[in-house]
């Protein structure tokens, strides 16, 4: 096996040297009765060659080749190449987490880097070294409120992702948590009176999405401000971390989760991923996961280190402030070459690509659909209503290599035929257009269902 | 003079020093260059209103070339395996096969849309169900999910399993039993699902003390968190007994499949009681582990847990295409957005068909015979306190060395200056002092010769010259960092520094403050 470095011959001298007979004598605790004695039914040994042509077979029969209007919280955009060149460096790709500081700087310096990146972005006053990605970030937000608050309560907005909200109840419903729903308003944010209403000395948290579900920019401040009448945390989470670089960061809130997977890592059919907590300072304590800190040597020289561990599984055990262990160092990493590549100016002007793709998706495709909550500020991400099942419209779409935007019935039933579409800087003009030919020619006796 | 060892695996070379990115950025520079737009730029203050962002991010303003150098300097700041063993026990540091990484990065792999339409996606589904099919003979399980995002998370959906299991039968119970020599993610996760943990005493070989178990196994007990091997690098050999003291009373057991490195190929956790478990892929099925993630937990479980699997579990239609089947009224729900760690699934594929059967077996044999190998030629310098038969891994306690004031964390150190990254220290709980070594099978009997040379120096060093090793390592960028400090006064990001005036003068130049890090 060409992953193994060791002759026959220098297994049988080492056996020797343990002083066993045969390899087996190594295995022998394991009772007799439970030793595995065939072989295991997986395929047999490949060539390199071989396992190249079966994923390349594999990727055949994915799409290839179509132009995509999904979003949803899985973004397309452009990965610089320098990217992939940074992370398949075998320093970085092969290490691990950063115990022994001495010999792990690199990493240690980069987190430290991504987690100054975070706070910029968001506005909050510390970040940590990542989560496993967005819904799971949300849902250690809300944990982290309620220890907080030492309240139960917590709503969240309808307009929070879908999944971030079952993985949410998922996470919830063994805490003692209580949480419930807040709706949308006409204009495709959350209703500010029933928020008002539901709000309560019991609250420990609102959890909203902004840019939410339908890409609509959420009144932040007005949200805050209502939270905290009551005491109640704010979260704030963001899916399409790209926003970030025209829309105001949500400051007025106290804790944000968000999805960094735009920051250059790959679709790849829903993850790895990377999701990211920030908050302001005074609930450090609180937070989930790992945190580095600068700090100096013996010799006063600048150096970095994992601290505030006492919050972690592996002092605190089941009194630790979340059970995560391993998180998403590497993809944390493509997230933070990408912020170096686009920078403090590249930052904005990729997102005011976005933005304009959108603007002109809503006008061009709204011209043969309804758009929904139009007039109210978006990012990239648009709902459009069509007389046509968005099922029959996508697979006229599909026969022309275009896979149109995600049906919301499923989560929406009340919006019938909507689907969501998202342009990102990778859209192309004549792409959307091409998507508007397919949209007007919906045929005319299509039958709503 | 006293004896110094000689370090025969690394030389002392030059490293580039490099600041923070936002220290090196420079306004006006720019490492991209977008597409020109081709629709209309967008007024973004009329468009957005109150939600447009008023000022730039402080975000680093640097050019290709210097981004390169950037994070290229930094690389070499870092210990990998790459570059030799990476004993670090219960972390499976083995080799992660480039062709992983090669065929992850294929377009319709790399680029595949979670929601697109299942008939276009059929390459992704082939890949999770052939995966899942392989780990399910290799763990001799019979249902799996994918779902989970690393171990620690697998161990969360698999508890909620067994939870979700004991509700449909009326009771949820109140407890799991955890033993003390167990990793902390094992009680926190316990913790999460609701449940009160029980701590369960090892016998005097580490291992469960099945009498004593049988006392405290009672109609609360949910279910037992068992490692196996245990962190101790040793097989339960009662484990069948173990699981007929816990069904007995209708508990399950659930192992941490952190150790399976040891198994795979030689015995099936199904085959010897398990109920449900977790693997780590970035563990036994060689995925990167990256600085400290992405992992990938995916949890195998008996068919009576099946119904209860977090949504969306796989299925093949009658047309022979896979599809995501979401009607299952059972289940725990979501543990995570989308399928799981996808990349993760295709790496540990590519593993699984580079070894074959017979592969993965010598895999197994050549770990374990690595560590008895490390084992044999250490044991009469370091304190073996469990002489129980070693696994996958070894270890050792610095009862020895503590005489002279050095501490397994002071070994650690020493070994670094050896050209090795330390193994993991001072785990399990139940050996004080402990050192953990977990060799992998990723290593040549010349790198574990140089390893055991390195170990037997040090424990003479600390005979003799205990000052080198309690002040190690002596060869690295930065000597020990000062974490006391880091933990009172946490400095977690950069700041800005301050430009500061002193009193005015015609010729005073500008003084450049410290940064502002305190807040």
């Amino acid at each position: 096996m060409r992953y193994l470095p060791k002759s026959d011959a220098e297994r049988a001298a080492m056996l020797r040297d343990i002083g066993v007979g045969s390899i087996d004598e190594l295995f022998s605790a394991i009772p007799e009765e439970y030793r595995l004695t065939r072989d295991l039914k997986i395929p047999r040994q490949m060539g390199e060659s071989e396992i190249v042509d079966h994923f390349k077979a594999a990727a055949r029969k994915n799409a290839k080749g179509y132009t995509s209007f999904l979003g949803a919280g899985a973004y397309r955009h452009y990965r610089p190449v320098v990217i992939d060149t940074i992370v398949q460096r075998g320093e970085f790709l092969t290490s691990y987490t950063p115990y022994q500081a001495e010999i792990t700087q690199g990493t240690l310096q980069a987190i430290f880097e991504f987690q100054t990146m975070i706070c910029e972005l968001t506005g909050m006053d510390i970040a940590n070294a990542s989560m496993y990605d967005g819904s799971t970030g949300a849902a250690e937000a809300v944990m982290m409120a309620v220890r907080v608050t030492g309240r139960d309560g917590v709503l969240v907005a309808r307009t929070v992702h879908p999944e971030y909200r079952e993985v949410m109840h998922t996470y919830a419903q063994h805490q003692g948590h209580e949480a419930s729903e807040i709706g949308y308003r006409p204009d495709g944010r959350i209703d500010l009176v029933a928020l008002e209403q539901a709000v309560t000395d019991e609250t420990a948290c609102v959890l909203v999405q902004s840019p939410n579900f339908f890409g609509i920019i959420e009144d932040i401040p007005a949200i805050a401000e209502i939270a905290h009448k009551k005491d109640a945390l704010l979260i704030v989470s963001i899916a399409e971390a790209v926003s970030l670089g025209i829309v105001r960061p949500p400051v007025e809130a106290d804790i944000v989760s968000m999805e960094a997977q735009s920051f250059g890592v790959a679709l790849s059919y829903g993850g790895p991923y990377c999701g990211v907590i920030a908050a302001k300072e005074k609930y450090l304590r609180q937070m989930p996961g790992r945190l580095v800190g600068e700090t100096t040597d013996t010799q006063g020289r600048r150096g970095f280190v994992l601290t505030l561990s006492t919050r972690e599984q592996h002092i605190r055990r089941e009194k630790a402030t979340s059970n995560i262990c391993t998180n998403q160092a590497l993809v944390a990493l493509m997230a933070t070459v990408f912020l170096t590549i686009y920078g403090k100016q590249g930052i904005r002007e990729l997102a005011l690509q976005n933005l304009s793709k959108a603007k002109y998706a809503a006008d061009t495709l709204g011209k043969h659909s309804k758009l929904l909550f139009a007039g109210t500020p978006r990012f990239h991400e648009v709902v459009l209503q069509t007389e046509e099942p968005p099922k029959q419209l996508n697979a006229r779409l599909l026969e022309k290599k275009i896979i149109g935007g995600l049906p919301l019935r499923k989560w929406y039933p009340e919006l019938g035929n909507a689907s969501l579409w998202c342009a990102t800087e990778l859209t192309t003009k004549d792409q959307i257009d091409a998507a508007a030919g397919v949209l007007a020619s919906a045929p005319v006796a299509a039958t709503a269902r | 003079m006293a004896f110094t060892g000689i370090t025969r695996k690394v030389t002392a070379h030059l490293t580039q020093n490099e600041a923070l990115s936002f220290e090196k950025s420079a306004p006006g520079k720019k490492g991209y260059k977008l597409a020109p737009l081709d629709v209309p730029e967008a007024d973004a203050a009329a468009l957005l209103g109150d939600a447009a962002r008023a000022s730039e991010p402080t975000l680093p303003e640097l050019s290709e070339i210097e981004i390169i150098r950037h994070f290229t300097r930094l690389s070499t700041w870092n210990y990998a395996i790459d570059l030799g063993m990476y004993p670090l026990g219960s972390c499976t540091m083995k080799y992660n096969p480039r062709v992983n990484e090669f065929v992850s990065r294929l377009e319709g792999i790399a680029e595949a849309h979670p929601y697109q339409p299942e008939a276009l996606s059929q390459g992704s589904l082939e890949i999770i169900k052939l995966l899942q099919d392989c780990l399910l003979d290799i763990t001799g399980m019979h249902a799996i999910t994918l779902q989970p995002a690393a171990g620690a998370h697998g161990e969360f959906t698999g508890i909620l399993l067994a939870r979700a299991w004991h509700e449909s039968k009326g009771n949820p119970r109140k407890t799991i039993l955890i033993p003390d020599s167990a990793h902390g993610t094992n009680p926190a996760t316990a913790a999460s699902c609701g449940y009160q943990i029980v701590n369960l005493k090892s016998n005097e070989q580490g291992g469960v003390d099945v009498a004593a178990l049988a006392e405290i196994v009672n109609e609360d007990t949910a279910a037992m968190m068992l490692t196996n091997p245990s962190t101790i690098g040793v097989f339960e050999s009662d484990i069948h007994k173990i699981a007929d003291v816990l069904h007995a009373k209708g508990a399950l057991l659930y192992m941490d499949g952190a150790n399976m490195n040891a198994l795979v190929g030689k015995t099936r956790p199904g085959d010897f009681g398990v109920d449900v478990m977790h693997l780590n892929l970035h563990k036994t099925f060689s995925t990167p582990h990256g600085g400290g993630g992405p992992g990938s937990g995916p949890v195998a479980c008996k068919d009576f847990l099946e119904p209860f699997l977090p949504t969306p579990v796989l299925a093949q239609g009658p047309d022979g295409l896979l599809h995501w089947n979401y009607d299952r009224p059972q289940s725990v729900g979501r543990v995570r957005m989308l399928y799981g760690n996808f990349g993760m699934f295709v790496r540990a594929l590519a593993y699984i068909l580079a070894n074959g059967p017979d592969g993965l077996r010598q895999t197994t044999e050549d770990a374990v015979l690595n560590a008895n190998y490390i084992r044999k030629n250490l044991q009469d310098v370091y304190e073996l306190p469990y002489p129980t038969a070693s696994m996958h891994e070894v270890v050792f306690s610095d009862k020895r060395q503590v005489k002279n004031k050095v501490k397994t964390g002071d070994i650690a150190k020493r070994l670094i200056d050896y050209g090795f990254h330390p193994y993991t220290t001072s785990f399990p709980l139940i050996v004080p002092g402990a050192l953990m070594i977990e060799p992998t099978e990723s290593e040549s009997r010349e790198e574990l010769d140089l390893f055991i040379d390195a170990m037997r120096q040090i424990a003479r060093e600390a005979e003799e010259n205990p000052e080198l090793v309690t002040s190690a390592p002596h060869s690295t960028r930065i000597s020990r960092l000062d974490e006391t400090t880091a933990a009172r006064k946490p400095v977690l990001r950069w700041h800005k520094p301050v430009v500061r005036w002193k009193t005015p003068g015609p010729n005073d130049p500008v003084e450049i403050g410290t940064p502002a890090k305190e807040w």
